[in-house]
């Protein structure tokens, strides 16, 4: 076929050479960039993103010690407003009772100037396969997942079960008392 | 092969003269809509955002009165250059049905970045009634749902001069194409308007929607109905095309891409070839 | 076919190659169809239209099973989710356009494509196979991009299918049971473009299996060539890869730049506006037309405006209609020349232009209302079209006298550079390389 030792020896082949590797080059490189929108069509298109901005929420409607659940990007979170004493047990949990030790104090939030943080905003997902655990008003534990057992306390942190890690915290903000911004860290 | 070359002459001649005449056959629009120059116009056009949002601004306080633009979300609205904060006091301005609360009622609220612009009437059904039988269309894909049939041999002409205008130049001559004095020959039913730029009759039920001055714009430009009904018509090919900048854009590496993979591979092919006698 | 010859070269290198070749041949049925595969030394450009189809059926493909992700067969929600994606989804809009303007320049291709046939008498024996399955993927080329038409559920689509699906009308007793058993309706609705969706989607995997079918049976007699030669010895071909391969990939990237030039900059232009309306059952649109690469057809529909004995006008429309695409498959015995290429045959030759010419006329003719003069021409054209298959291929064939046709291929490119004045003072070069491969 095209057999270079029929080719005189010199600059020729060089320049032939260069040919075909550049060729080859941006056949790849085409390749690649039509690769692109064939993937990037399947990330979440602009009317799901937009569905998925920050919702607010009105924390009025909820007693003290009750639970209820909102929804953000598709995916329930859980928003529960501690009694003292539920929040005293969380407290008295320590580094050896958990897989995953965070200080409750860290867990708990409030609007500002509340005499008391008391405001618990977690995922309602549940670290270990997904499901959505149940609500459980035996303190220290908050939380039970029916699926395969795991045991939350009453800010969500992992006490014993499959689970590994605690309850993610979404991103959220306190816009004023009794107004609650779930998806987003800026009023 | 003159002979044939002749052949394709004379053929080539009778059907332009042919199509000529087809032109008139077709009733409608009586007159080929206007072409104007758009910003947007050709390989390297793009949308004028000052343009843009002054048609929104006389979408907002005219057409939408009568006419939807339901394709259209307020977080769109970016692509005219407004800020996150001005869309949403923008979109609180407007009242979308949302529901059912926990009584199974519906109810209204502002809107949002993440609705749509909402309808001026609840069905066509309504719409039909309160404009006297007349249905006023959604407007979102009224620049590429309207063009005018370009005939032979315009449209053989088109993809050279990369003409691709014909829906705002047809708003653009429909908004400004009404005519005071209708001609002997056309009649004109009680409650119509007639419009020689019209694409399906001689009249249609809107009435002339722009009036001088009728609108004061923040960067000076006149009100005149031809400067308004270029700024809507060209909001109207942003509603049915919002992703044209970004085409012309990609189209551009592609293009530059493919003529350069072209040369290269014209120069192996030569390369290989050039021991064959073929 | 002598040129059978270079198969069988294959021979693995690695431990793994060997090892994959002894339990399933892939590799080397891939090198023997694609690299070592022979082809004669004188294919011009109007030979790679072959592999320009088969990337567009892959672009047809790929786009359309994206598109599909996002789309909703729903008559209310169809024409919404179409926008949808021309909107919201990322990269949508150009998944769409260019799924809708690959249809368009896949029918480009294929005409180009039996137009260089029917010229290079490509259908003669022994290719009379070759020639049908490749009729066939036209007809499911047709079907597949009318029912693709009617997805977006705009006017166009929905008049459209209400059109052709009437077209079954025509038949006495059966027809109207048919056109229900299409629909699933009485009208088109719901259960209508739903099956057409499922179809649209099958179909393609028929058209690649059938292309497979036809890449075979190509790959059994070989090319033909502008000279009609058959090969005779390896001095009349070239390898496949890297000769034809280079070739093709140049003609793919230039045809690929045009069809570019259309998805980028006139997306809109092949397309009809009023698909942008959203159908509506109680308003026809002023202007039903199918696309332009039916249009030929439809003038011919439409030129049947009288009764033929007990055939009503619009039967007969629609014989002619059916008949104009049937009258393909028998190409293959309509031509009595003993002479395969037009390049020899100069009446032919003139008859064929007259032919792609009036092919065009025809498609012209379909987009124009159909009364006064351009019934008339319809008509005239009509006759042209089924004059030349019927009348011009098998009598021409008997009474034409052909130029003096070479001997061979190699023959006929050594006249055709002796008589361009360029000499060949590289021959030997090219019959040793030929030789080697």
């Amino acid at each position: 076929m095209t057999d270079a030792t029929q080719e005189p020896e010199g600059e020729l082949p060089t320049r032939r050479d260069f040919i075909y590797v550049a060729t080859g080059m941006m056949g790849a490189v085409g390749a690649a960039a039509v690769a692109w929108p064939f993937i990037d069509q399947m990330r979440p298109d602009a009317a799901v993103r937009a569905a998925g901005l920050p919702i607010e929420v009105d924390l009025s409607a909820i007693e003290p010690g009750g639970t209820i659940v909102v929804t953000w990007r598709s995916k329930p979170y859980f928003i529960r407003q501690l009694l003292d004493d539920e929040i005293a047990a969380a407290d008295t949990l320590g580094e050896g009772d958990m897989k995953e030790y965070v200080p409750a104090a860290e867990r708990i939030a409030g609007p500002d100037g509340a005499d008391t943080n008391n405001w618990v905003i977690v995922s309602a997902t549940c670290t270990h396969l997904g499901c959505v655990p149940n609500t459980v008003d035996n303190a220290p534990e908050g939380w039970f997942c029916p699926c395969h057992g795991s045991v939350f306390d009453m800010v969500g942190r992992i006490l014993r079960g499959p689970a590994a890690t605690n309850l993610p915290l979404p991103p959220y903000v306190f816009a004023d008392e009794s107004t609650l911004i779930v998806g987003s860290d800026q009023v | 092969m003159k002979n044939l070359v002749v052949k394709l002459g004379a053929a080539a001649i009778a059907v332009t003269v042919m199509a000529t005449g087809a032109w008139a056959a077709s009733a409608y629009p009586k007159n080929k809509p206007r072409e104007q120059d758009w910003s947007f116009a050709g390989p390297f056009g793009m949308y004028d955002q000052a343009q843009l949002q002054r048609g929104l601004k006389i979408y907002a306080e005219n057409c939408s009165a009568c006419h939807a633009l339901s394709r259209i979300n307020f977080r769109n609205l970016a692509d005219l250059g407004y800020s996150d904060d001005q869309i949403k006091a923008f979109a609180a301005n407007y009242e979308v049905e949302d529901g059912p609360d926990d009584f199974g009622d519906m109810f209204f609220r502002p809107a949002t970045a993440a609705d749509a612009f909402p309808s001026p009437f609840p069905n066509q059904e309504a719409a039909r009634a309160a404009n006297g039988g007349a249905y006023p269309p959604d407007l979102s894909l009224m620049a590429k749902a309207r063009a005018p049939i370009r005939g032979f041999p315009a449209f053989v002409i088109d993809p050279f001069r990369n003409y691709a205008e014909n829906g705002p130049d047809y708003i653009y001559s429909l908004l400004t194409g009404y005519k005071d004095e209708v001609p002997e020959d056309v009649s004109v039913p009680e409650g119509l308007w007639y419009n020689p730029y019209f694409a399906s009759g001689t009249a249609l039920a809107m009435a002339p929607p722009l009036f001088e001055d009728m609108h004061e714009f923040d960067d000076g430009t006149e009100a005149t109905v031809s400067n308004m009904a270029k700024d809507v018509s060209a909001f109207l090919m942003w509603t049915a095309e919002p992703h044209m900048d970004e085409r012309k854009q990609l189209g551009f590496r592609v293009m530059v891409f493919l003529l350069i993979f072209a040369a290269l591979l014209y120069l192996s092919k030569k390369q290989v070839w050039s021991r064959v006698e073929h | 076919m002598s040129k059978l010859e270079h198969h069988g070269t294959y021979t693995p290198t690695t431990g793994v190659g060997k090892w994959i070749d002894a339990r399933m041949p892939l590799p080397r049925l891939m090198y023997d169809s694609f690299v070592a595969y022979p082809v004669p030394r004188n294919l011009n450009y109007a030979y790679t239209f072959g592999g320009i189809l088969s990337i567009f059926l892959v672009i047809q493909i790929l786009t359309g099973v994206v598109l599909a992700m996002h789309y909703v067969p729903d008559a209310t929600k169809a024409f919404d989710s179409v926008e949808h994606i021309m909107r919201d989804v990322n990269s949508g809009w150009l998944m769409r356009y260019m799924h809708q303007n690959g249809a368009h320049f896949f029918f480009l291709a294929v005409y180009l494509h039996i137009f260089r046939g029917l010229y290079y008498g490509s259908y003669k024996a022994p290719r009379e196979l070759l020639w049908i399955l490749g009729c066939i993927i036209y007809l499911l080329m047709m079907a597949t991009a009318f029912m693709g038409y009617v997805l977006p559920w705009g006017q166009m689509s929905f008049w459209g299918a209400t059109v052709i699906t009437g077209f079954f009308t025509a038949f006495p007793v059966i027809g109207v049971p048919i056109q229900e058993l299409l629909l699933g309706g009485f009208a088109v609705g719901d259960p209508t473009l739903n099956r057409f969706f499922s179809l649209h989607y099958l179909l393609p995997f028929m058209i690649a299996g059938v292309v497979i079918l036809h890449v075979w049976a190509l790959h059994v007699t070989g090319q033909t060539n502008p000279t009609g030669i058959e090969v005779k010895s390896k001095t009349d071909t070239v390898p496949f890869t890297p000769y034809a391969t280079i070739k093709d990939a140049f003609a793919l990237i230039v045809f690929l730049a045009v069809y570019a030039y259309f998805v980028f900059y006139m997306p809109n232009f092949l397309g009809h506006a009023d698909n942008y309306i959203p159908a509506d059952p109680m308003v026809t649109p002023a202007h039903i037309v199918p696309e332009w690469y039916f249009l030929p057809f439809y003038a011919i529909l439409r030129a049947i405006t009288f009764d033929i004995g007990p055939i009503s006008a619009k039967l007969g429309g629609v014989i002619a209609m059916f008949g104009s695409i049937a009258v393909l498959f028998i190409v293959p015995w309509l031509d009595t020349s003993k002479v395969r290429s037009a390049v020899y045959r100069p009446w032919f030759k003139l008859f064929f232009w007259v032919f792609v010419i009036n092919s065009v006329f025809l498609g012209w003719l379909g987009s124009q209302p159909a009364e006064g003069v351009y019934v008339a021409l319809a008509q005239l054209s009509t006759a042209i079209y089924f004059g030349f298959f019927l009348v011009v291929m098998p009598v021409l064939g008997l009474v034409e006298k052909p130029r003096r046709v070479p001997n061979s291929i190699t023959e006929a490119v050594l006249e055709r550079s002796a008589g361009s004045g360029g000499g060949s003072p590289q021959l030997g070069d090219a019959t040793a390389s030929a030789d080697k491969s």
